[in-house]
């Protein structure tokens, strides 16, 4: 134990003997015995943007048939604040139908992944994303990950401003290595010993970091959830600059109390110009000081946990060269997306589509793929993803309104109408089959467990009430599900441990409610306290705050669960 | 080096060889110290002759019986490997054979082998196996399971209390292995997620009975395993009854086609063979396939026919006596005289060969009777019809490696043409064989000694497509059994890579345990152009011929029509260019291979 815990993680000497990420990769994509590429390189090909997985709904059958598992590799894209040209959705549509199962995956953070790409077309299908000139470089792997920054501000002049941040941050924290270019894009070779990386350093960072920039009063990224937050502060109509929050986070471990989700800590206030200074300083200090020995313990959150919120900010002042200003006052409305239309001050409509489960499929009545590829041969305006896996129709002319709608409608794309709040606002992670590390199904479970909560809704005359529900598949937080009203985190087949009373801002940690409950048990106690929150609540309350003031005011909750709603204490 | 430190030194080590010592000490993390303090009082043992380990046998010699202990262990999150590991190491410690199997890369076949197992099995899912053991499990909870008289085991459980089925997997390997007879040596312990201290303890109780085991008495169980070998009078006349004890398709879900592994039993039959033999099987025809028969011709299946000196049924006749497919100039011939049917008559005019060929080629009997229909009666029908004949299959294991079993490699034949599916006899009879007890399939060996093992130090090429896999399986289990050191390559082709890549597990155990050294895969059907076996042997040229000077034995198997002649041609061509000779000098050095038995085929 204690000399395990001054060792280096395995991972790290994958780094250190992968020459900048080239490991053996182009052996592996070589080898024609299996559809695997070999274990060290699975850790390398992550920097790259993809992820080896296997078809877990057929893993039992295959070992029985004597066949190695159903590899496929996940192909994750890079696209700052989530925005795409029609032109580029034409390419992805073409590109998902010839390789990647005829399906978009929206995530999280505002991108798109492929999922069942083979090994043997997995180069040419990285070339064809990059032909889009977009990049799986950095999307995954101990680097900064694709920067978020929230796709509608009805302030669109603060948005361009704001995501010009994004891209300059994105931009100046990508790797350098041409490790990337050499073995997917056939890029000359360099050798590696002459290369550097001036940020990273060879080893990299201990972990994943994520960064993402909200615009109040929406809090659609959900701001304190990652290990860089910026709260964009607005002066009449342009961008004055940016709340800096440090350290949050959601992964954590059932059964380790040495891990749990954290809220970033509000630091001060950067000018826009400031932004990226501050986003190289912060991931210096943690490529200093964060663990590598522990993976688990490796996140941003630990190394401000463990040596203190004020030694950090003196650290980041110190490489900074200069302090933080105070934080500015703001106020956050919700953590959700707006859908239907919406116009900003320059006249232009935005249109949010519901994408249930992220999932961009043909599937019956619902014609998701084809429905958005039929809009991209129309419309001239861009498409953004949202923080919560759905896809904004954005820069329509008043004249093109009806055409979109009408071609939405025609495929069976809804614009959140027909749904319950509370149904569009819910998010599940991908989870089962691909997901190597789901212990439970998550998205393929999202809509039959909506369902049964309606009834239990309705029974309370609750139709209505917008509650956020979401589900993961395993601890590690994918949906962001501690921060919402009702989380349920798998634990096994059918099995959950469900959080309860987090706010409705994406401000506040739900609390580790029960452990290891049936669908059964987890509508038995929702069921009552909606009776009870039906009876008792006050005034415009939500959910999670009344659940806060009742049934939870004994029950603990996380470490680090210091945010608030303005920066003022 | 460090065996001279020890003869040498004094009892009390001097301060260099102390510091020496401590040096290693700091360099090495718990499990090395256990297991170097293990290594070193091996040596200290065997360099005193063992009579300073306390727990050793008297004589050196009986060291050599001493039993390996396997430590079994099924795994998903590592828990279990983790303490499999520690208790191996610690069992060496006191100077005893041990070695860690992960359940999920272990041929449940081999379980018979053991006489000392213990099991460090955790639980995943709801009360499931971990990811990979299921075949092991699913092995010893069937019906195939092996009686384990000589087996001494016990069970450490890994589970988490919060589940219903508490180390369910763990609790039902306990239960079935002393059902199978085999010896408890200490009672099961069940681990919570905090395992540590339980599993310790279960540790401690197995170690002393690790001590306390005493080789002599065990002596013969770990003698090698012998088949016994009763006078064979199972024959191809006198078939075998053998037991089906699995049989599962290998080709996966959405494959083009369905192969299927099936095991059938040899215990008590006498019946022994060698790699490269194949098993004789006496098919019953599809009930499918009788019925598509009397239905065309409108006959009655309850009626009466005769059949040499027997009366029996016309279904009885179809079903068991009769071959109903395998389309020949006989069987044709006589349908024609018999019936007198002119095109047919005209088509077996000399003139007319190839017409004749192409008209075989793709028809079963089937089809002769639907385009020349001519109402036979039963008993017409039956006199025309040759006598069943049964079918061959490849043997693709090795007695050595799977006592009292024999495992064939089957290709379900079955596909429509002139309008109506036609099945293949045998291959349908094995792929839809009843799975109820007390089944058996008449069996035979059919002895190849034109297909066999060179001497254990020469080289081996293999190369097959499809089904003719089949006998390299049994080659390659054969020479690991012996422990031969020759060198083997494998070249495999097939449809595609997902889903016909017969046994592509078990390759990988192999080449990755250095037994299969080189091996070269061609799918024919995953990219645009088409890619055969013979492309990759051309592809491979050089190397190949090298191969064939250091002695190699070439083996072909499978399809004769068209994979057997083009190997044949990509051969040739590699000699020619290996030679820098002409053709002729090629052809001749192939058939001096042929000659010296190094180029051996077996197709069909
Ligand atoms: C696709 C996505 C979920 C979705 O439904 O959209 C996703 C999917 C996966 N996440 Fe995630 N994560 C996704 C957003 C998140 C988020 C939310 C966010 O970033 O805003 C989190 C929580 C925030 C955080 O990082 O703390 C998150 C925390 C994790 C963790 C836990 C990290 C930790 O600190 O403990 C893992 C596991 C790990 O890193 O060891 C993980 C690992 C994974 C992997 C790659 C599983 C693996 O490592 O083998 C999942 C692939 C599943 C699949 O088949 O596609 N994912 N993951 C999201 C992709 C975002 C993107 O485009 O980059
Ligand atoms: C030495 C030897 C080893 C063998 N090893 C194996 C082995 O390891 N695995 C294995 O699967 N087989 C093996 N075979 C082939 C096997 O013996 C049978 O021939 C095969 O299984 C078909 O038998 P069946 O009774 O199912 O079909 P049958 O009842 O014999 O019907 C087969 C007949 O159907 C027709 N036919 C079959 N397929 C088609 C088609 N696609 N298109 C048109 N007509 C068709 C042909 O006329 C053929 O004669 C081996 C054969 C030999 C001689
Ligand atoms: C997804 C999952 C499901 C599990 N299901 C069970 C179960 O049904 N019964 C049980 O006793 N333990 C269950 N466990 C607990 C494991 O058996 C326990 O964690 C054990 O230590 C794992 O050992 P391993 O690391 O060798 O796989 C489960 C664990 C996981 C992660
Ligand atoms: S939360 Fe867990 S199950 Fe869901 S996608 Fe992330 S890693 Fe997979």
């Amino acid at each position: 134990m204690a000399d395990k815990a001054t060792k280096p993680t395995h991972v790290e000497e994958v780094k250190v003997a992968s020459r900048l990420l080239r490991g053996s990769i182009e052996q592996s994509l070589a080898d024609p015995l299996t559809g695997a590429i070999a274990e060290d390189d699975t850790v390398l090909t992550k920097f790259h943007g993809t992820y080896q997985q296997d078809d877990r709904d057929v893993r039992a059958d295959r070992a029985r048939r004597l066949l190695e598992p159903a590899y496929s590799f996940m192909v994750r894209a890079r696209i700052t604040g989530g925005i795409l040209t029609p032109a580029q959705w034409l390419d992805l549509d073409r590109l998902a139908r010839d390789h990647c199962q005829s399906a978009i995956r929206v995530t999280t953070r505002q991108t798109f992944q492929f999922h069942g790409v083979v090994k043997r077309d997995l180069k040419t299908t990285i070339r064809r994303i990059n032909d889009m000139l977009l990049t799986t470089l950095a999307t995954c792997g101990d680097v900064n990950r694709n920067v978020m920054c929230t796709p509608l501000a009805e302030a669109s002049a603060v948005h361009r401003a704001a995501c010009a941040v994004a891209d300059a941050i994105s931009d100046g924290l990508m790797p350098k290595t041409r490790a990337y270019h050499e073995i997917w894009l056939d890029g000359e070779r360099v050798t590696p010993e002459q290369e550097v990386e001036p940020l990273y350093g060879p080893t990299y960072l201990p972990r994943k970091f994520k960064i993402a920039i909200a615009i109040p009063p929406w809090n659609d990224v959900d701001v304190f959830a990652h290990d860089i937050g910026y709260v964009a502060i607005e002066e009449n109509g342009e961008l004055a600059g940016f709340n800096v929050l440090a350290g949050g986070g959601m992964g954590a471990t059932h059964g380790d109390p040495a891990t749990y989700p954290r809220l970033g800590s509000v630091l001060g206030f950067c000018t826009p110009d400031q932004a990226l200074a501050v986003a190289e300083q912060i991931l210096t200090v943690q490529r200093d000081y964060g663990d590598r020995t522990e993976r688990k313990h490796a996140r941003l959150k630990y190394t401000i946990d463990d040596r203190g919120v004020d030694w950090f900010k003196a650290e980041l002042e110190s490489r900074l060269g200069f302090a933080l200003a105070p934080a500015a006052p703001f106020r956050f409305e919700h953590n959700g997306d707006r859908f239907g239309w919406q116009c900003d001050p320059e006249g232009l409509w935005h249109l949010t589509l519901f994408i249930p489960g992220g999932r961009i499929v043909d599937a019956g009545e619902r014609r998701l793929l084809s429905g958005l590829k039929a809009i991209a041969e129309v419309h001239s305006g861009e498409f953004r993803f949202t923080p919560n896996q759905n896809v904004i129709v954005s820069k329509v002319a008043e004249a093109d309104k009806h055409a979109i709608e009408a071609l939405a409608g025609s495929h069976g794309i809804d614009a959140g109408q027909t749904l319950l709040p509370f149904q569009r606002d819910a998010m599940a992670c991908v989870a089962l089959p691909t997901c190597g590390l789901a212990m439970a199904e998550a998205e393929r479970y999202l809509p039959e467990f909506l369902d049964r909560v309606a009834e239990r809704l309705d029974r309370h005359g609750l139709r209505e009430e917008p509650i956020n529900i979401r589900i993961t598949g395993c601890p590690n937080g994918c949906a962001r599900p501690y921060v919402a009203e009702v989380a349920l985190i798998g634990r096994a087949p059918g099995r959950y441990a469900l959080m309860l009373g987090g706010s409705r801002l994406g401000n506040r940690l739900a609390r580790p409610f029960r452990d290891n409950l049936s669908e059964a048990q987890i509508l038995e106690v929702l069921d009552g306290e909606f009776a009870a929150f039906a009876a008792g609540r006050q005034g415009d309350e939500s959910f999670g705050d009344f659940l806060v003031r009742t049934l939870l005011r004994d029950v603990p909750t996380w470490p680090g669960a210091s945010a608030t709603n303005s920066a003022s204490s | 080096m460090s065996v001279s430190i020890l003869k040498k030194s004094p009892p009390a080590p001097d301060e260099r060889l102390l510091g020496e010592l401590n040096g290693l000490a700091g360099r090495l993390d718990q499990q090395q110290l256990w297991w170097a303090s293990g290594y070193l009082a091996g040596l200290a043992a065997a360099a005193s002759g063992a009579a300073t380990a306390p727990q050793a046998p008297a004589t050196a010699g009986a060291a050599a019986v001493r039993p390996t202990w396997t430590v079994f262990y099924a795994t998903e999150t590592g828990n279990s490997r983790g303490i499999a590991a520690e208790l191996a190491t610690a069992i060496q410690g006191l100077g005893f054979e041990s070695r860690t199997v992960d359940l999920a890369e272990f041929k449940p076949a081999q379980l018979k082998k053991e006489t000392r197992a213990l099991f460090v099995v955790a639980t995943h899912g709801l009360g499931e196996a971990p990811d990979g053991t299921e075949p092991f499990f699913e092995f010893l909870l069937g019906e195939r399971a092996p009686r384990l008289e000589s087996l001494e085991y016990s069970v450490l459980a890994l589970g988490d209390s919060s589940y219903e089925d508490y180390c369910e997997t763990g609790r039902q390997l306990d239960a079935r292995l002393e059902a199978l007879g085999a010896r408890r040596l200490a009672p099961r312990v069940e681990c919570d997620v905090d395992f540590e201290e339980s599993s310790a303890g279960w540790q401690a109780t197995v170690l002393d009975r690790v001590k306390a085991d005493d080789a002599d008495a065990h002596g013969a169980a770990v003698q090698p395993h012998l088949v016994t070998v009763a006078p064979a009078s199972y024959s191809r006349r006198n078939p075998f009854p053998a037991a089906v004890l699995a049989n599962q398709p290998i080709t996966g879900l959405g494959s083009s086609k369905t192969v299927r592994h099936v095991v059938l039993s040899l215990e008590d039959s006498g019946l022994t063979y060698e790699p490269g033999d194949s098993l004789g099987v006496w098919p019953t025809n599809p009930p499918a396939l009788v019925g598509q028969f009397l239905e065309l011709l409108s006959l009655d299946a309850d009626e009466r026919v005769v059949l040499g000196d027997d009366s029996l049924t016309l279904g009885e006749a179809l079903a068991h006596r009769l071959e109903l497919t395998q389309l020949g100039r006989t069987f044709l011939a006589g349908y024609a005289e018999r019936f007198a049917v002119a095109p047919l008559q005209a088509l077996l005019e000399p003139g007319a060969r190839v017409e004749l060929n192409a008209y075989l080629a793709d028809r079963q009997i089937i089809d002769v009777l639907a385009d020349h229909p001519v109402s036979p009666s039963a008993q017409d029908l039956v006199e025309v019809l040759k006598r069943l004949t049964p079918r061959l299959y490849s043997i693709s294991s090795s007695l050595a490696a799977n006592p009292d079993e024999v495992h064939v490699t089957v290709a379900v034949v079955r596909y429509d043409a002139f309008g109506r599916p036609h099945f293949g006899s045998a291959s349908n009879f094995l792929a839809d064989f009843p799975t109820k007890p007390g089944a058996t399939v008449p069996v035979f060996i059919a002895e190849n000694v034109r297909f066999r093992l060179p001497a254990d130090e020469a080289p081996v090429v293999m190369i097959g497509a499809g089904t003719g896999v089949a006998p390299y399986r049994a080659f390659l289990e054969e020479r690991d059994a012996r422990s031969a050191a020759g060198d083997n390559w494998l070249f495999f082709g097939d449809r595609n890579f997902d889903t016909d890549f017969l046994y592509q597990l078990e390759w990988a155990r192999m080449r990755k345990q250095g037994l299969l050294g080189r091996h070269d895969v061609a799918f024919s059907r995953d990219q645009a152009e088409k890619v055969y076996v013979q492309n990759r042997i051309r592809q491979r040229g050089a190397d190949l011929f090298a191969w064939l000077e250091r002695g190699a034995h070439v083996y072909v198997c499978g399809d004769a029509k068209h994979m057997a002649p083009d190997v044949h041609e990509a051969l040739l061509d590699v000699i020619e260019a290996g030679l820098g000779a002409d053709r002729a000098a090629a052809e001749a050095y192939l058939e001096t291979l042929k000659q010296q038995h190094r180029y051996q085929r077996d197709v069909y």
